[in-house]
């Protein structure tokens, strides 16, 4: 078969094993950037026409256009083009770009407003009929939802759930579309069903008719790229194929759902294979080989879907999460950067920089150092990479694995999760105190004890409290979350993500926590310091006195970072208590995306002296201006969060001005790469990297027009720092950015 | 044995080589008129903390991962690292035993037998030398620099490399004369091997009027990038060695 032509054979050739494929055919690459090309002519001119569409729809409120009157399917949309002369790789999710497509599925009362907050009326037809005939997620689940998880939910103590929004964070193997064809993986499917066991129960059911539905999804995959007038029923046979078939599947994916997340996965490895055998019969040049990038991640650059202003405020800044995971290390020991790794970052350079696609540097003692030094410097240069531990996740998925959303792995068409948001710990420790009424509204939500009577938080009882606290929280949101779970799978499931998995899956249920670092440094106040509760006219405890001095988090300083590590493993464990919907595994996060503005301000002030309504902390960073010691005491509190205990992700963002980093660019390069070698080293798990200027972030601030593209990275993602609201800027401002006098 | 400690920086970058954690030392005689860090001079003042030898080290070795990958190390600064030069030398003996790179950043404005006792266990010495001239030394710091130099040329003696460090305040340390006299100065010195020019800033004015001190420097506006490219050169013509602006 020509498509398979000279690759080295082996199971890959019998099974869907793409894995397989990578390990027996890559060619790891020590070298450095010098063999890269700069931007085609063709790539200049398309990407120079993308970049008037999207001033136009900065101006526009952010949305250029929606599409309201065609609920968008895989289907649904003819074709569209940016600039049909200028595309080498095609497709778009509606009929033009940046036009954002009503998905209903998801939730009729969210499509609905989400067009009515930007001047659009959806269709009276559709929304008729979704009303009458058919149920939706959002739906679904708040027909089941009991009092208490909707009150849960209203005071903010569970928050972000995926019950009015796509769940997202499940990554299509879109690899297997180019390597198979779809024909392939249709034939597979269908084995698959018939070796289905035969005794029908619910859960065997339920599998049949997701098989059905996936089998449905690539035969409309075929469809869609059709219209395009490609056939990708046949396996890809070039580089500029590979890429446009693995960008179809991913296509297809972002048509028909609006997950928060939607990675990409691992692509660069997989795709630089092809590069590779074009290059060697002279059939492309490296300058072709680099527009077949630069033009995905120009497409990936426009992917836009159609959001309610809350939304924003839980994941600022329109992010679309289409996370690439590049690098890291394979089992047999040799790394797996490749040329088209390089050629990946690089599009940062040719492009300019940009917060998607969401680049993620799997670290590994093994990287090349010409590598680690053009990320380090890509870094210094744009803000835009974050980097995680490839050596601690590969014990736990392997060495083809990618990256949902920001910090959390999976093995690429064989592990998925159900994303779950988090849970607001800070509020819960002030239950605790309160005896599960909310400090705010009042309003019993936790467990019912007596406040707090002693004129002293003594910490042996607050933590009793704190786990009794835990405790009824874990069980209501694991509860929830199979509530959630079951209602996606039922009305918004993803057919064409999970045709490009096995058909039977591993799955885990993500759980998450936000403010850890003022949970640890409250409860190191009340330990190491005293801290007098004040109550207020309702006999709440709405304040407090802090006498004498406590130890901080980010500090490296044992006696609170233990306390942080103990309240994961309370956490995590208490939540495993509590059997899954799907027998899935639970995970626990410690990221917050920007949502920690928003809960800081609907959470009251806390023992450790920070005030109600203050921002809490990003994922696991130390509250900012507590980190006393510098940035590597902080990086070591951090690096002491136990992976183990938090597999859904740690997640650090680590800002620091240019000339803290060095005097020279090789010096900050330098400096920079010994940073996150010295932080992984203590087994971390991730850290984003921000290096700039306060300056230019104030300036910003002040003349957006002036930065359409300045990136910066905030909790497991990248943003314009211009599409961020004003809270949320002053928030990252006020963070510590290291810097010396 | 305690040691009284003003603060901790983790990273630094620009106090040695690599990645360094620097430790301030509480306590300065000198009172240097454009000093960014007033705080650290008065030596037993409350908000200094104490650690011992041992604690310091502890909290230092955390940092050996970094070191390690960046060529880096421990720097003892301050206010003046050699005030306390008893502690000083028992952290960096035992963070010498633990095979990390040490530094002392100081102004050499102690008795020689001070510095004699510490040079075995620092294998950096960042060496200011506030004026070449004593008058003006005297000036800036409030004492003469006769001690300053006479160590500098102990330290060269005794074969420890030296970092020399140098505050350029138009006005007041930048007259060519000067800058010429302090470079053919340190030119036959062997163990230097460069000279880091420190522009003068204003950021730390704001910690004098915190601390009820009064600000005694003109006003002067920080020197210019080519005002600064001039003395560089210059420095490196006449000393042979290499000269950094340090930002």
């Amino acid at each position: 078969m020509q498509a398979w032509q000279d690759f080295i054979p082996g199971q890959w050739m019998l099974e869907v094993n793409v894995r397989d494929f990578i390990q027996k055919n890559y060619k790891p690459y020590d070298g450095d950037n010098g063999f890269l090309a700069g931007p085609t002519e063709k790539t200049n001119r398309l990407w120079s026409r993308c970049r008037e569409l999207l001033a136009l729809e900065r101006s526009r409120a952010g949305v250029l256009a929606i599409d309201s009157d065609t609920p968008i399917t895989i289907t649904s949309h003819v074709p569209g083009y940016i600039d049909r002369e200028q595309e080498i790789i095609v497709g778009l999710q509606t009929d033009a770009p940046l036009k954002r497509g009503l998905n209903v599925y998801g939730g009729l009362r969210t499509a609905v407003k989400a067009c009515k907050a930007f001047g659009s009326e959806p269709d009276e037809q559709i929304v008729n009929f979704f009303k009458l005939h058919r149920r939706t997620h959002n739906d679904g689940v708040f027909t089941v939802y009991t009092p208490e998880m909707r009150t849960a939910r209203r005071v903010g103590i569970i928050t972000g759930l995926p019950d009015s929004y796509g769940r997202g964070r499940i990554i299509g193997d879109y690899r297997r579309v180019p390597l198979y064809g779809v024909d392939f993986l249709i034939q597979t499917k269908e084995n698959d069903r018939q070796m289905l066991n035969p005794d029908m129960n619910s859960a065997t059911i339920q599998i049949r008719e997701e098989l059905f539905d996936q089998i449905k999804a690539l035969e409309d995959l075929k469809i869609m790229a059709k219209t395009y007038g490609l056939d990708i029923s046949v396996p890809a046979v070039n580089a500029r194929e590979a890429v446009q078939w693995l960008y179809l599947a991913y296509l297809a994916a972002i048509k028909q759902q609006n997950g928060a997340a939607m990675s990409l996965g691992r692509a660069t490895t997989f795709l630089d294979i092809y590069m590779e055998r074009d290059l060697q019969k002279g059939l492309i040049t490296e300058a072709e080989a680099q527009e077949l990038i630069d033009q995905l991640v120009i497409k990936l650059r426009l992917v836009r879907h159609l959001r309610t202003p809350e939304y924003n405020d839980i994941f600022a800044g329109d992010p679309s999460w289409v996370t690439e995971a590049i690098g890291g290390s394979g089992i047999d020991g040799r790394h797996q950067v490749t040329r088209t790794s390089f050629r990946m970052l690089h599009t940062l350079e040719n492009l300019g920089t940009a917060p998607e696609p969401n680049m993620t540097v799997l670290w590994s003692s093994r990287l090349p150092r010409p590598f680690v030094e053009y990320c380090a410097h890509l870094s210094i240069k744009t803000c835009a990479l974050q980097y995680e531990n490839d050596d601690i996740m590969r014990e736990y998925y392997g060495d083809d694995y990618g990256i949902a959303c920001c910090v959390s792995g999976m093995r690429l068409g064989r592990e998925m999760q159900f994303f779950g948001a988090r849970c607001n710990l800070a509020k819960l420790l002030l239950f605790a105190i309160n005896g599960g009424r909310d400090e705010i509204t009042g309003e019993q939500v936790g467990v019912e004890m007596p406040v707090y009577e002693a004129d002293c938080l003594d910490f042996e009882e607050i933590l009793r409290r704190f786990k009794i606290q835990m405790n009824w929280l874990t069980k209501l949101y694991v509860n929830t979350m199979n509530v959630i779970h079951y209602m996606h799978d039922k009305y918004a499931y993803e057919s064409v993500q999970m045709a490009l998995h096995d058909s039977t899956v591993h799955r885990y249920m993500a759980f998450g926590i936000a403010g850890l670092s003022v949970v640890a440094d409250s409860l190191s106040a009340i330990k190491y310091a005293r801290v007098k509760p004040i109550k207020d006219q309702r006999g709440l405890i709405t304040e407090f006195k802090i006498e004498g001095n406590f130890p901080k988090f980010g500090n490296d300083d044992n006696r609170v970072d233990e306390l942080a590590v103990e309240i994961i493993k309370t956490f995590t464990r208490k939540l495993k208590k509590q059997p899954t919907y799907r027998d899935a595994e639970h995970t626990l996060s410690i990221l917050t995306i920007t949502s920690n503005v928003m809960y800081g301000k609907h959470t009251g002030s806390t023992p450790d002296g920070r005030k109600k309504g203050e921002p809490l902390a990003p994922g696991a960073n130390p509250l900012h201006g507590r980190e006393e010691n510098g940035a590597l005491a902080a990086c070591n509190s951090v690096a002491k969060l136990p992976y183990h205990y938090a597999r859904d992700g740690i997640s650090y963002t680590f800002s620091a001005v240019p000339r803290t980093l060095g005097q020279t660019d090789a010096e900050m390069v330098k400096n920079l790469a010994a940073v996150l070698e010295g932080y992984f080293n203590q087994e971390a798990h991730h850290i984003n990297v921000n290096v700039l200027n306060l300056e230019t972030l104030q300036d910003a601030m002040e003349h957006p027009e002036n930065y359409p593209d300045l990136t910066i990275r905030v909790s497991g993602y990248a943003v314009h720092f211009t599409k961020l609201n004003r809270e949320q800027q002053e928030e990252i401002i006020m963070r510590t950015f290291y810097k010396r006098l | 044995m305690k040691g009284r400690i003003h603060s901790v920086d983790t990273f630094s970058t620009v106090d040695g080589p690599g990645i360094r954690t620097v430790i301030f030392m509480q306590g300065c005689t000198l009172r240097c008129q454009y000093c960014h860090n007033p705080d650290t001079w008065n030596p037993s003042a409350k908000t200094a903390k104490e650690y011992s030898a041992e604690e310091i080290t502890a909290l230092i070795v955390r940092n050996s991962n970094y070191f390690a990958a960046s060529g880096g190390g421990v720097t003892f600064s301050g206010g003046e690292p050699l005030l306390q030069y008893e502690f000083v030398r028992e952290v960096l003996s035992r963070c010498r035993q633990q095979q990390i790179h040490t530094a002392l950043d100081t102004s050499l404005y102690v008795p020689p037998e001070t510095v004699r006792a510490i040079l075995p266990y620092t294998r950096l010495v960042l060496a200011d030398i506030k004026h070449i001239k004593a008058e003006k030394s005297r000036q800036i710091t409030g004492q003469s620099n006769q001690l300053n130099l006479a160590n500098l040329q102990l330290v060269n003696r005794a074969k420890v490399e030296i970092w020399i460090r140098y505050v350029i305040v138009p006005g007041l340390t930048d007259a060519e004369t000067d800058l010429l006299q302090m470079a053919e100065f340190i030119s036959p010195l062997d163990s230097v091997s460069r000279i880091d020019l420190l522009p003068y800033h204003t950021l730390g004015r704001h910690k004098w009027e915190l601390l009820g001190l009064k600000y005694q420097l003109p006003e002067v506006d920080p020197p210019t990038p080519s005002h600064l490219e001039k003395i560089q050169n210059a420095l490196q013509n006449v000393s042979g060695k290499p000269v950094y602006i340090l930002h």
